[in-house]
C-alpha cells in the first residue's frame, strides 16, 4: 500500500520511501521520512495533487509521488 | 564571527568581500512569521533593494535594541540549504558569506513557528553547522497555545547544545522585550556546539576541514559533501581529492542520495526532541477547525477560490470609485485653475495639458492599483496563494507547468513587474521562463484604464440575465488575457522550452489572519513604487507627448483646409476647439500618426488613435494620457468628456471613427500587447538575456496586431 492509496481523513506510517528521484528526495526535506505519521486530508479536483499532513504541517503532493512512500496503515486511522 | 566567515571559498568564488559592518541574518521556514517578526523589530527603519545581479528583494532594516542597535536582514524563507530556487539560493549564499560586497552574517536570528517546529528544527540543525552565534525565536506561540502546543523551554535549549530560545508572539508583541536583550547580547556568544542530530557528519566534516588546512570551513565540507555535483562539490574534490571525498561519502551516505540519508537522520532525532519538549493537550475540535476542515473539500475550495477572485475584480472597480472622482476632480480643477490664473501660453499648456493632464490621468489609478494589491498582498499573507496553487496544479498540467506558477500569475493581475520577479521560487529553469513569459498576459492593473475609458464609451449598459453587459465584457478580457498567457505557456513547453515534467511540492500554510502592520508596509512600498512611476517614466513620456503635440506651432489661425483634414469633420466644434484639432495635425505627434495610419487603417485605427498607442509603447497606462491630450488640447481632459470626444470622432468623410468593433479591437489589442518597458527590463534581467524579453515584446506585439485585426474586419463584416 502506498501514499496514494489512502483515503480522506485517514492515517499511516511511512515504512519505506523509493529515494530514486530527486522529487522524492524533496518531499524528504519536507519531513516525509521513514517511520512518520502522516495524514491524507483531501485532494484537489480530479483527485490530484494530494494533501498530505505531517506534525502539523500540510503538504501539498502529486500522487506520482505519492506511489513512492509505501505506508503501513495506523490502528487509529480511518 | 564563525571561522568560515574568513576563508570560505577560494577568492576568485567568493569575489570582493569588504569587512563592511555585518549583520545579523533572520532566516526561517517560508511562512514562520519571519517577516512579520522583522517588521517588528525594524517598524520603518527599513530599506528594500536589490541583492547585486538578481532581482530577489533585499530587506535590511535596523533595530532599536534600547542600548544598542543592530542591522538585520530578512533573508527569503527556506526548508534546507540546497538553494533549489532562484530565492533559495540568494538565502543560502548570503548565509555562506558568498554575495560579493556582502559580508557573511555576524550571527543568526532562526525564526522557528511554534506550530510547526517539526521542520523548524530541521533547518536549525542544518544552519548550526555554520558556526555563527545563533539564537532562535519561536514565533506564534499563542497560535500554539490556542492550538494546545506547549513547549518546555529548559529542555529544548539543553538539545539545541545551550542557545537562547524566546517564546514570542510578533502580532501580541509578547516576549518581545526578551528577544531584544538576546539580540542585544547575540555578536558576544559563542558560537554553538556540534547540532547533535547527526554527531558522524559534523565529526566527519571538521576532520575534513583540518586537512584542507583551514581553506575550507565545516559548512563547507558539509556542503560539497551533500550536493554531488554541485560548485561545493567542484571546491571540495580540487581540494582534497575526489578519491577521498568518494570515500566519505560512502562511509556516511551508502548508497542512498545524501540528502534524503540527510532527512532521515536529522529528522529521526527531531522527532525524539519532539516527543520530550513538545506538548500536545487534544482539545475539542473546535468549530474553527472542522470549518476549515470543509472549506479545504475539493469543491468548496475550487469555488471558493473563484468567489475570491470575483471579490477581488468586483472591488478594484466598486471601492475604488469614490477615491478616484475625488482625484480626478481634483486634477482637472487645478489645471483649470492653471490655465484661468496664467493664461494660455506655452509655460501654462505645458503645466495644464502636460503634467496636470498626463500624470493626473495616470494618479487616477492609484486607488484601483491598491485596492488590488491589498487583496494580493492579504492573500499572501494569510497563506491562501499557496492554496490557489494547490487547487490549480492540474489545470496549470495540461499547459505543462505546475501550480507553482499559479502565485506569480494572480500577482500579474495587479503587475507584471513583481509578478515577474515571483517566479524566482519556481525552481526549474525551462518552466520559470514559460511562467515569465506567460504572465505579461495577464490583465494587470495598467490596462484597466484603456477598458474602463473604451467600455464605458462604447459598450451599452444594460443587462444581460444575471449580469452587466459591460461587466461582462471586462470579465472577457481577463479571460482572453489568461487564455493568451496558458496558450503561450503551452507553446513554448512543447518547443523551445521542452524539459521534464515540472514537479510539484509545496507547503501549505494553514488560513492565519494577516499581520496589519506587514499589510501596511507591503502596500506603501507598492504605492511608493507606483508614485515614483508616475513621476518619472509617466511624467517625462506625457511631456515628451505634450511637446510633440505642442510643437510646431501653428502661425495663423486661419488655415487652408487642405492642411487639416480635420476641420472639415469637426466643422460643429467651437473655433477655439478646431483651431486646437488643426495644431496638432500639423504637430509632430500629428505628422508621425498620419504617417504610420495605413499600417493601422486595416484596424479601424485613424492616425489620433494610432499616435496615442505608439506613444504608449514605454508604458501602456499612460495611452489614456495621450488620447487625453489628443483628443483635447486646449479644453480639459476630464475622463466624461473624452469618452464623448470619442464617440464624436469621425474620419474625413464623415464615418464615426469609435465602432463598437473598432473598440473591441482596441481593446483586444491591449489586452494581448506588451506596451511596458518595466516588464521588458524585469525579463530581461530576469532571464539574464535580451533573447527572451525581444522575442516576448516581438511575439506579444504581433499576435495582438492580428487579433485586433480579426475583431475589427469581422466585426463590421458581421455589423456593417
Amino acid at each position: 500500500m502506498t501514499l496514494a492509496d489512502l483515503k480522506p481523513g485517514q492515517s499511516a506510517r511511512i515504512e519505506a520511501i523509493d529515494t530514486s528521484t530527486a522529487a522524492v528526495v524533496r518531499l524528504m526535506v519536507l519531513g516525509l521520512v521513514e517511520g512518520v505519521d502522516v495524514r491524507f486530508q483531501h485532494a484537489a479536483i480530479g483527485g490530484d495533487p494530494l494533501e498530505v499532513s505531517v506534525y502539523g504541517s500540510s503538504i501539498s503532493i502529486r500522487k506520482e509521488q505519492a506511489r513512492q512512500f509505501r505506508i503501513a496503515e495506523s490502528p487509529d486511522g480511518g | 564571527m564563525g571561522e568560515h566567515g574568513e576563508f570560505g571559498f577560494p577568492a576568485s568564488q567568493i569575489g570582493i568581500r569588504r569587512r563592511a559592518r555585518s549583520s545579523i541574518a533572520v532566516i526561517g521556514n517560508p511562512n514562520s512569521g519571519k517577516s512579520t517578526l522583522f517588521n517588528r523589530l525594524t517598524g520603518l527603519r527599513q530599506t528594500t533593494g536589490n541583492y547585486p545581479g538578481v532581482t530577489v528583494e533585499k530587506h535590511v532594516g535596523v533595530a532599536d535594541l534600547g542600548t544598542s542597535a543592530v542591522e538585520l536582514i530578512d533573508l527569503p524563507g527556506i526548508y534546507c540549504l540546497s538553494g533549489e530556487s532562484a530565492d533559495e539560493q540568494i538565502a543560502v549564499d548570503v548565509l555562506l558569506g558568498r554575495v560579493p560586497d556582502m559580508p557573511a552574517p555576524a550571527g543568526l536570528l532562526v525564526v522557528v513557528d511554534s506550530t510547526h517546529m517539526y521542520q523548524g528544527l530541521y533547518l536549525l540543525e542544518q544552519l548550526l553547522e555554520l558556526r555563527l552565534p545563533t539564537m532562535v525565536a519561536l514565533t506564534m506561540s499563542d497560535v500554539a497555545l490556542a492550538a494546545g502546543l506547549s513547549v518546555d523551554l529548559p529542555a529544548l535549549q539543553a538539545r539545541l547544545g545551550g542557545i537562547p530560545v524566546c517564546e514570542v508572539s510578533a502580532t501580541s508583541g509578547h516576549g518581545m522585550e526578551e528577544l531584544r536583550q538576546a539580540l542585544a547580547s547575540l555578536s558576544s556568544t559563542a558560537p554553538p556546539a556540534y547540532p547533535q542530530s547527526w554527531p558522524e557528519l559534523s565529526r566527519g566534516a571538521e576532520i575534513l576541514s583540518g586537512r584542507t588546512g583551514g581553506g575550507l570551513a565545516r559548512i563547507d565540507v558539509i556542503q560539497g559533501l551533500l550536493h554531488p555535483g554541485s560548485d561545493p562539490d567542484r571546491v571540495l574534490c580540487d581540494a582534497l581529492g575526489e578519491e577521498a571525498v568518494r570515500s566519505s561519502r560512502d562511509e556516511l551516505f551508502g548508497s542512498a542520495p545524501p540528502q534524503a540519508v540527510e532527512a532521515r537522520t536529522r529528522y529521526r532525532w527531531v522527532q525524539g526532541v519532539l516527543a520530550q519538549a513538545q506538548f500536545h493537550t487534544p482539545l475539542l475540535a473546535r468549530m474553527n477547525a472542522r470549518l476549515v476542515r470543509w472549506i479545504n473539500r475539493p469543491w468548496p475550495a475550487t469555488l471558493g477560490f473563484f468567489a475570491v477572485m470575483v471579490l477581488m475584480f468586483q472591488a478594484v472597480f466598486s471601492w475604488a470609485t469614490p477615491l478616484m472622482d475625488v482625484i480626478d476632480v481634483a486634477a482637472s480643477g487645478l489645471g483649470q485653475w492653471v490655465t484661468l490664473r496664467f493664461g494660455d501660453g506655452v509655460a501654462s499648456s505645458f503645466v495644464a495639458d502636460g503634467v496636470i493632464a498626463g500624470v493626473g490621468s495616470v494618479i487616477v489609478f492609484l486607488p484601483q492599483i491598491l485596492i488590488l494589491f491589498l487583496f494580493i498582498i492579504v492573500l499572501e499573507d494569510s497563506g491562501y496563494l499557496a492554496r490557489a496553487a494547490f487547487l490549480m496544479d492540474r489545470l496549470m498540467r495540461s499547459v505543462g507547468l505546475s501550480g507553482q506558477s499559479v502565485i506569480p500569475m494572480l500577482s500579474s493581475f495587479a503587475c507584471a513587474v513583481p509578478a515577474i520577479m515571483a517566479t524566482r521560487v519556481i525552481p526549474d529553469r525551462r518552466d520559470r521562463i514559460a511562467t515569465i513569459l506567460a504572465a505579461p498576459f495577464m490583465t494587470c492593473s495598467a490596462r484597466l484604464p484603456i477598458y474602463a475609458l473604451l467600455i464605458a464609451a462604447f459598450v451599452p449598459n444594460q443587462a444581460v440575465g444575471w449580469f452587466n453587459l459591460q461587466g461582462l465584457v471586462l470579465f472577457g478580457l481577463y479571460l482572453l488575457g489568461i487564455a493568451g498567457g496558458l496558450v503561450t505557456a503551452r507553446l513554448l513547453k512543447s518547443s523551445a522550452l521542452k524539459g521534464p515534467k515540472p514537479q510539484f511540492m509545496l507547503a501549505l500554510p494553514e488560513f492565519r489572519w494577516p499581520n496589519l502592520q506587514t499589510v501596511a508596509i507591503k502596500l506603501m512600498d507598492r504605492a511608493r513604487i507606483f508614485l515614483k512611476r508616475a513621476g518619472t517614466v509617466i511624467f517625462a513620456v506625457a511631456v515628451v507627448v505634450w511637446a510633440l503635440a505642442y510643437f510646431p506651432r501653428l502661425d495663423a489661425p486661419a488655415l487652408p483646409a487642405e492642411r487639416a483634414p480635420v476641420a472639415a469633420a469637426q466643422a460643429s466644434a467651437p473655433a477655439a476647439d478646431q483651431q486646437a484639432a488643426n495644431q496638432l495635425a500639423q504637430s509632430w505627434l500629428g505628422r508621425a500618426g498620419r504617417s504610420l495610419e495605413p499600417l493601422f487603417t486595416p484596424l479601424g485605427w485613424d492616425w489620433r488613435v494610432a499616435s496615442a498607442v505608439i506613444a504608449g509603447f514605454p508604458a501602456r497606462e499612460v495611452v489614456v494620457a495621450v488620447m487625453g491630450t489628443i483628443y483635447a488640447v486646449g479644453s480639459n481632459a476630464d475622463e466624461a468628456s473624452l469618452a464623448s470626444r470619442l464617440r464624436a470622432a469621425t474620419w474625413p468623410d464623415g464615418r464615426l471613427i469609435f465602432t463598437l468593433p473598432m473598440a473591441l479591437g482596441m481593446m483586444v489589442f491591449y489586452a494581448l500587447c506588451l506596451q511596458c518597458a518595466a516588464t521588458v527590463a524585469t525579463i530581461r534581467r530576469e532571464t539574464n538575456s535580451w533573447r527572451w524579453p525581444l522575442f516576448a515584446w516581438t511575439y506579444m506585439t504581433v499576435v495582438a496586431y492580428l487579433a485586433a485585426l480579426m475583431v475589427y474586419q469581422l466585426g463590421t463584416f458581421l455589423v456593417p
